[in-house]
This record gives structure tokens, sequence and C-alpha cells, in this order.
């Protein structure tokens, strides 16, 4: 009851002192807006790359492995050069693996090479060819938009029939139905059977839809005999996924004659992979640019801080009088960091009005939007900022002889 | 019993290598319903009495027992509980807080006391109607004249229903006109029952109460009923 009377009675002291010195407080306030402002975009610029990363990866799909001859990340010239030894992953060894798995909802293999493509007059020149099997459309999590995916005597008798891309399509196909066409690879007739859905690129790097789908017996017979194959696993679910790993991995070192106590000789990617590389990246770009702007926040609070022992030092009759009728020292300390508090929030509010358009402008280039927790983190470093730079002048307020005090004019 | 009970009370300060000797062993009494005036020059002592009798200082060496509490011991936030509670001051210069309405002020006493706002602000009209400001509530100090702030500065000191009402020339800035009505209010506040300390130089001032304590260097110098 008595702290309530008492912080209602602060609100009302910081109040009138902010009005009174209207020009004082706008002024002290800038340092805080700006620091604000920096510290929410830069919050803000920072959970946009992360989205985006996570958006584009997601494609890997979460509950996906690859089982590839190298890893995706190789730390060290001695790892390079000891993976680059390892022999290619062969069709014999995908089927062998998938005949054996248990833990697995689908297994699909996948080749790949860039061919130029071919309808009628219309040629697009660097098209992503990709062998496989009708189980990719599963662990690819691909979605057909028109037509069908390859079936499963597709991709066994390799007829030579295709799904195509998106972009494709529309590179190819000019007001007409791709399905049923014939397109040529590399002059190599394919019949379209299939449209995907739109699916957006990989790590801005290179579009998904401009590719097409063909049965890996077709892409062996025409574009390359001996293949390194990546075999694409899907789990049963994300949590089954390090199960499904394990499993993956026994099966492997039986197939490709693993002595125990030998390192693999093959290696098991995971979306992970990246995301684990990509924290360690942003980990590092977030800690030092939130420490640079923080100094804008630092450099605010000095301001509050000086402007906070002004006030204080005006004020001195005042907390004589308080202290006479029975202020406490939690009573002043309390109305003088109350001050600063609201000070600084204040200015946590027209900083976040202010980056709030600003993250907008954002948007065009990143993921970017202004997320609660980064409103929240604003308005608490605003409040941190006004306690911490409060608490010296409040403290030395609370601290005051009331006689000296009552004797300052 | 003594609502005040000083013994051999001493208050000495340090100027840079010097003692200075406000109070010497000052040993006496106050009894609840008293009027009593402090009297003496400056640099007597008789600010320095005053500020322990406050308990807004504490006594270097000496008892101090207020209301059967011995104060001389308390800490900083223990002394602003019995100031809060047993002592109600009022100042030469009104000590009002400018920007705070008449009835803020005399509210702010409740407020540290942590008294619920609608029970606070009757009683804070209530103290106000007695010391005949009921038409100034919402007025601020510097619509005032110094009368009625000085008015305003004894609803203050009341609100709480202290032990002592405390007064530092409350008539120092006042005409004498305004002055005479002032000490006419801590007659009639006498009567009720309230115990007054004031502390003055003016034997004009002095003459009101019913007995008058002079300090000269530190010591007690007299302390006899007022003739009147």
């Amino acid at each position: 009851m008595r702290f309530t009377s008492e912080f209602l009675e602060s609100l009302r002291i910081a109040g009138d002192a902010i009005r009174t010195n209207k020009l004082r407080a706008g002024l002290t306030t800038l340092g805080i807006i700006i620091g604000i402002v920096t510290v929410t975009l830069m919050a803000t610029a920072i959970q946009g790359l992360k989205r985006g990363f996570v958006n584009s990866i997601s494609i890997l799909g979460t509950d996906v492995l690859y089982v590839q001859r190298l890893d995706w990340f190789i730390n060290s010239e001695a790892e390079w050069r000891r993976e680059n030894k390892r022999k290619d992953i062969t069709y014999a060894q995908f089927r062998s693996l998938a005949r054996q798995l248990a833990l697995a909802r689908a297994a699909a293999p996948q080749v790949d090479t860039g061919q130029p493509v071919k309808y009628k007059n219309r040629t697009s020149s660097s098209v992503h060819i990709i062998g496989t099997t009708d189980q990719f459309q599963f662990t690819g999590g691909l979605t057909v938009a028109d037509g069908r995916f390859l079936s499963g005597a597709d991709s066994e008798g390799g007829r030579p029939v295709c799904v195509v891309g998106a972009q494709t399509a529309t590179n190819l196909f000019v007001n007409e139905n791709p399905l049923g066409q014939r397109i040529y690879i590399s002059g190599h007739p394919f019949e379209v059977v299939g449209v995907l859905e739109k699916q957006g690129d990989f790590l801005g790097a290179f579009s998904l839809d401009n590719q097409v789908v063909i049965p890996v017996e077709q892409f062996t017979t025409l574009f390359w005999h001996d293949p390194d194959y990546t075999i694409q696993i899907k789990a049963m679910s994300v949590d089954a996924l390090e199960d499904c790993r394990e499993e993956v991995r026994g099966i492997m070192r039986k197939i490709r004659h693993v002595e125990p106590g030998q390192d693999d000789d093959f290696s098991i990617n995971q979306q992970d992979a990246f995301l684990k590389i990509f924290d360690k990246v942003i980990g590092t770009i977030a800690t030092a640019g939130l420490f640079i702007t923080s100094l804008s926040l630092f450099v605010g609070g000095i301001g509050i801080m000086n402007i906070m022992f002004v006030s204080v030092a005006e004020r001195t009759k005042e907390i004589g009088i308080r202290k006479a009728i029975g202020a406490k020292r939690r009573t002043i300390l309390l109305q003088f960091l109350t001050e600063a508090a609201a000070i600084c929030i204040m200015g946590g509010a027209i900083g976040l009005a202010i980056a709030w358009p600003l993250t907008l402008v954002m948007a065009h280039f990143m993921p970017a939007r202004m997320s609660l927790s980064v409103v929240g983190l604003a308005f608490l470093v605003s409040l941190l900022t006004g306690v911490v730079a409060g608490f010296l002048p409040a403290w030395r307020a609370a601290r005051m002889d009331p006689v000296e005090a009552l004797r300052n004019e | 019993m003594s609502l005040i009970r000083l013994d051999k009370v001493s208050r000495r300060y340090q100027m840079g290598t010097e003692t200075i000797h406000a109070l010497r062993e000052v040993t006496f009494g106050i009894a609840r319903g008293e009027y009593v005036a402090i009297m003496g020059p400056s640099g007597s002592g008789k600010s320095t009495l005053m500020n322990l009798i406050g308990c807004l200082d504490t006594a270097t060496s000496g008892a101090y027992v207020l209301n059967g509490v011995n104060v001389s011991e308390m800490d900083d936030n223990q002394l602003a509980e019995v100031r809060n509670k047993e002592i109600g001051f009022v100042f030469q210069t009104f000590n009002l807080l400018p920007r705070a309405t008449a009835l803020h002020n005399v509210e702010l006493p409740l407020i540290y006391a942590g008294m619920p706002t609608e029970e606070r602000r009757r009683i804070a009209i209530e103290t106000m109607t007695n010391v005949g400001l009921a038409d100034r509530m919402s007025h601020k100090p510097n619509e005032m004249s110094g009368g009625q702030r000085q008015r305003v500065a004894i609803a203050r000191a009341l609100v709480n229903r202290p032990s002592i009402l405390l007064a530092d020339e409350p008539t120092g800035n006042l005409d004498t006109k305004t002055g005479e009505e002032i000490m006419a209010l801590f007659e009639e506040l006498s009567s009720q029952g309230n115990t007054i300390i004031v502390v003055t130089h003016e034997e004009d001032i002095a003459r009101h109460a019913r007995r008058i304590v002079r300090i000269r260097d530190g010591l007690i110098a007299s302390d006899e009923p007022a003739r009147r």
C-alpha cells in the first residue's frame, strides 16, 4: 500500500519535472531516441537476416538426411584431402541402402547436371537437370502444380518423361500447356508429364524453379554414365531423425565395407549443419553490431545521468522538505529513479515510433519486421538505461542530510 | 511523564581542524500539551536544538527520548518514520513544494505514511478547513499570500496528528498583523491540547508561549514561565 502511494507520487513528480523542463527533457531524450533507433534497427536486421536464411534453407527439410561422399562444410585442408580420397556413392549402394532401411519414410537417389533445354524455337541455356526416382517427390518435399510427378514405372523403366520446374515452364512455354509436349534436353526428347509448384531460390544463389526432373535411368544413359550419387532420406519425423541417421550410418558402413574402428568414408549431411554455421556467423555479427550500436545508447545514458545530477542539485531544497515530513531514503531514491526511467521510456517509445517506418523500408531487402520481442527488448533496455543512469544521482539525493538540504536555497 | 526528554545531549561539528560545540550536555524535558518557546541569539545553538528535537539530526552524545522511544540511536529511515508520525514542522520560509497545490502539500505526509487516497484526501481537506483555508485547496503556493502559505504549512504539520508542532521562526517572513494571526492560531491549537515548540529570537513571539527556554553558547541559560 505504502509502496503504491509512494510510486504514484513518484510518477506525479516525474511528470511535473518533465513538464516544467520540456526542452531539457526533450534534448536529453534525444540521446536515448537515437540509441533505441539504432539498437532496434540492428536487432530487426539481424532477425531479418536469420529469418531469410532459415526460409532459404527450409527447402532442405528438417527431417531429411543427405548421404554424400563429402561433408557440406569442410573446415581444413587436411580434412578436404582426406575426404577427397573417398569413393563415389553408386546406384547399387543406393538400392542396397533403400532395401535395408526400416526407419525411413522415403529414400531417393539424386544426380544432377546443367544442360540446355529446348522447346520449339525457345531455349533455356543452363537448366538444372535432376536424375532421380518417384520417391524424390517425398524426400524433396515437392508439390506438383499441374499433371503428375514421375511414377514408379517411369523411374524403373526409364521412359523419357520429365517434370519441369515453374520457371522452366514459363521460360519455354508461352500461352501453351506444357503437359504432353516434347522438350529436348541437350538434344534428347522428353515428354512433360508434370509442372512443379514455385519454390523460390536457395540462399539467393540459384533458382529452385529452373530445373527439370527426369528418371535416373535416363540420366545415366544419356548424360553421365557413372555419377557420384546423393541419397536423400526422409525420416519418419523430425524426432526420429537421429535414430534414422544411426540406421543409415550402420547400413552404409556395411555396404561400403568400412572396418570397425575406421572412420566413415561417406557423410550424412542435414539442414542442421547450415544452421550451426550460420548461427556462428550471425552470432558474431549480432554481438559486434549490438555492441557498436549500444555505444550510442551508452552515450544517451550518460546524458541522462548528467541531467539527473542537475535535477537533484536544483531540487535539493525539495528533497530536504520531503525528508523533513517523512520521506525515507527509499522514497527519494524511487522518486529520482522514476524520473530517469520515465525520460528513458519516453525516449524508447519515440525511438520505436521512428524505427518502425524504417523497418518497413528494410523489409524491401530482407524478411524483416519489427517483432514483439524487439519492441519488448527496446522498452526493457530503455527502462534499464534509465535505472542504471539514474541510480547514482538518485542515490546522492537519497543520502542527503535533511538539515543541509533544507538550508539550500 | 515527559513527552520529550533530553539527557546530557551534546552536538559537536567538525569544521576543518576546529571542533564546534553547538550544544553542551543539555538536559531538559517538555510535557505533553506544553507551549514552549526556545530563544537565543544566532549561533547560540537553538537551531541545532530544534533539529535534534525534530529528529532531523542526531546528537553526538547523550540520550533523547521522544514519546517513550529512544531516538538517539536510530538510523536515517527510522528517523524519517518518527518525523512523519511524531513531528509537524513549520518553517520560517514555509517550505511548501512550489509545483504542488495547497491540498497536495497538505496530503504529502499522509502519502509517506501510506494512507489510502480517499481517506487521505478527506483528512487533508478537514485539516485545511480547520486552519481557515477551505477555499484555497487547489491554489499553488505562488498564488497565495504569506499568511495563507504559512497556514498551509501549519495544516501540513498537523495533518498526521503529530505529538509535537515544531515551529522555526514561524512569523519571520510575515508582516506584524499576519504574524499576530498565525500566533493566534498557535494559541488556539495549544488550547486544543497540541504540544507546541516555537524557536524564535523575537521576545514578542516568545511571549505567546507558557514557558521560555533561553539558550546561550550551547547551554540552557534560563528556563522559566513566560511573563504575560
